[in-house]
């Protein structure tokens, strides 16, 4: 029992926990909440496996942005609640028998046919030297230069499609 | 040393839950964000694979896929403040016409 198994079971439970509470809570704020929660555990996850990069990436665009965002239209719309009126009374049983089989399925197949020779080594001191982040952007500005010319591309379509999505026409009077 | 077993199991722990929660919830805001959770739960599992591989291209793929996950999340929640102003409600089971 090493500390870095002690730390991933510890993170484990943190993240299976505050994912239950982003499921089960009534108030939508909560759910938010509990969701940044597991984001930052995810990212605590990151760097575990040795990639600090993607970790501060996470926090920064998951936790900090998107979230912020979810927060921000959950409180300019007032939904936080929603009244309870299940129209299908067998919906949630079900739904929840089959999340259950679908996990049992997924992690037996994953642990009998995928599974990979090699255990993931704790980040020893080079991970977080500078060479690390440079072979990281090497890779992607060399091996992977198209994708990421096309994701801002990609982003730029996002912004003006919601930018058309949200905007009035003149008169106030929406089209 | 951890075997990468751990993690893909609990990635598909995280995923099931967020499929559970697409399932169950009625609120669009809620179904949203486990769509979300089911991106990380994609996202763990590539960073394991990559650690175990020894290759950056893991975390490469995963930082599109974070990229891609704010596009998305922005034009979703325009979509659903404006079915918010239509339909004065983000109950799912409102949504059953085509026309606003």
């Amino acid at each position: 029992m090493t500390i870095n198994l002690i730390l991933f079971l510890v993170l484990a439970v943190i993240a299976v926990a505050t994912a239950l509470g982003m499921l089960t809570s009534r108030n939508a704020i909560y759910s938010a909440l509990f969701l940044v929660l597991n984001f930052v555990t995810v990212a605590v996850f990151y760097l575990l496996l040795g990639a600090p990069f993607i970790a501060m990436a996470q926090i920064t665009v998951y936790a900090g942005a998107i979230m912020v965002l979810f927060l921000f239209v959950i409180m300019l719309l007032g939904a936080e609640r929603l009244p309870d009126s299940r129209v299908l009374p067998w919906q949630k049983p079900l739904a929840i028998t089959l999340a259950v089989v679908l996990a049992l399925e997924s992690a037996y197949l994953l642990w009998t046919k995928a599974r990979p020779a090699g255990n993931v080594l704790p980040p020893g001191d080079e991970i977080n030297t500078v060479e690390t982040l440079r072979a990281l952007g090497m890779t992607l500005f060399n091996d992977y230069l198209l994708p990421f010319e096309v994701t801002s591309v990609l982003l730029l379509v996002a912004m003006i499609g919601v930018i058309v999505l949200v905007r009035r026409e003149k008169g106030g009077q929406k089209s | 040393m951890i075997p990468v077993e751990y993690y893909i199991i609990l990635s598909a722990i995280l995923f099931a839950i967020g499929v559970a929660g697409v399932l169950i919830r009625r609120n669009a805001l809620i179904i949203f964000m486990s769509i979300e959770l089911m991106l990380n739960a994609a996202n763990l599992a590539i960073v394991a694979f990559s650690s175990v591989f020894n290759s950056f291209s893991g975390q490469v793929f995963v930082f599109f896929v974070i990229a891609v996950a704010a596009a998305e999340v922005a034009v979703g929640l325009a979509l659903i403040v404006e079915i918010f102003k239509t339909k004065h409600s983000i109950d799912v089971d409102q949504m059953s016409s085509l026309k606003g």
